[in-house]
């Protein structure tokens, strides 16, 4: 047993250590004050953008970059919305353009109503990217097979889902998420379909390493509210992981001594 | 030298001075360098290379930067 109730092991991906086992997304907030409060009440250190063209009809549209400091926060560059390899390879190229590091989350999508992967275009993609130098985390789904070919391409986490992209559907496979965490080494992350504080929670009970979401925080009703609730729902997960659950029973076991005859 | 020349910016047609340079048009369209990836005829300009690289006919650019996203 350990000396500190909440000892735990650091959380290090590709070398770098980060204090939160949450990383959040900085999409589809009702607007960016309410982003930046909800980013700082969730404690993550890391948080996700995207690349897109910038939008010149507009009076001026601001990037995100005026309103999230890059000094403050780990910006994780993803391709979302990239549906072939060639272009999740080109969005990945543009990210690390933009001159912060060379960290990235590969999503290459296959199919337009699920938004579930293509994990051959992304193992495609992976290799490449990591023989360029990208520190690359991929979004899979929860197919051990295609984590174990993504970690031997060189990931250096691997992202499998909790259920589709926004659906809020929370964990549908735990047993297949544990599998993925038991044999491979580097770090997973859930990534996607988490809805509410109590899927995060699920989801890090699985022994997980961490869970990267967006929806379900952007999309509450007090985002900033329901951020504070996920950083207490991951560390709760995390911390009833590594106490170990009771064994389950069918039967009753009274936790007080009987009564005397 | 006032002549113009047509390039195709992020997807449109756009007339521009000749001889105007990625940061000459990056002023005019009230972006600030930093924030922006340029993307010359599918190849990534690096950002010392705005003052001196010259737009010239046909080309195509791309301005990206960050946006919010999960």
């Amino acid at each position: 047993m350990s000396t500190h109730a909440s000892a735990d092991t650091p959380f290090v991906i590709g070398n770098r250590e980060f204090g939160s086992r949450l990383i959040v997304g900085t999409g589809k907030y009702p607007d960016n004050e309410i982003m930046v409060r909800a980013i700082r009440a969730s404690g993550s250190d890391m948080v996700t953008v995207a690349v897109r063209r910038i939008d010149l009809d507009r009076t001026r549209e601001e990037g995100i970059l005026y309103h999230l400091d890059p000094g403050e926060f780990f910006l994780l560059a993803n391709t979302a919305g990239c549906y072939t390899a060639e272009d999740a390879i080109r969005y990945a190229r543009l990210a690390r353009a933009a001159g912060f590091n060379e960290w990235l989350k590969l999503e290459v999508i296959g199919d337009e109503a699920t938004l579930l992967p293509d994990t051959q275009a992304t193992l495609d993609a992976a290799r490449v990217l990591v023989a360029e130098g990208f520190k690359v985390m991929a979004y899979t789904n929860e197919d051990l097979i295609t984590a174990l070919r993504l970690e031997d391409a060189g990931c250096v986490a691997v992202m499998p889902l909790a259920s589709p992209i926004g659906s809020g559907l929370g964990l549908l496979n735990p047993y297949y998420v544990r599998a993925i965490k038991e044999r491979c080494e580097v770090p997973i992350i859930v990534d996607a379909g988490v809805g509410t504080a109590s899927d995060a929670c699920l989801t890090m009970e699985q022994g997980v390493d961490g869970v990267l979401m967006n929806t379900a925080i952007a999309a509450a009703r007090d985002p900033v509210r329901m951020a504070a609730a996920m950083r207490e729902a991951v560390v709760a997960g995390r911390l009833a992981y590594l106490a170990g659950r009771m064994p389950t029973r069918e039967v009753a076991v009274p936790s007080s001594p009987p009564l005397p005859e | 030298m006032d002549g113009k020349v047509t390039i195709r910016l992020n997807g449109k047609a756009r007339e521009v001075a000749a001889d105007i340079t990625v940061s000459g048009l990056l002023d005019e369209l009230g972006l600030v360098p930093g924030m922006v990836v340029v993307e010359r005829n599918r190849e990534i300009l690096a950002r010392e290379r705005y003052p001196t690289v010259r737009l010239s006919e046909g080309d195509q650019l791309e301005l990206v930067h960050f946006v919010g996203g999960g």
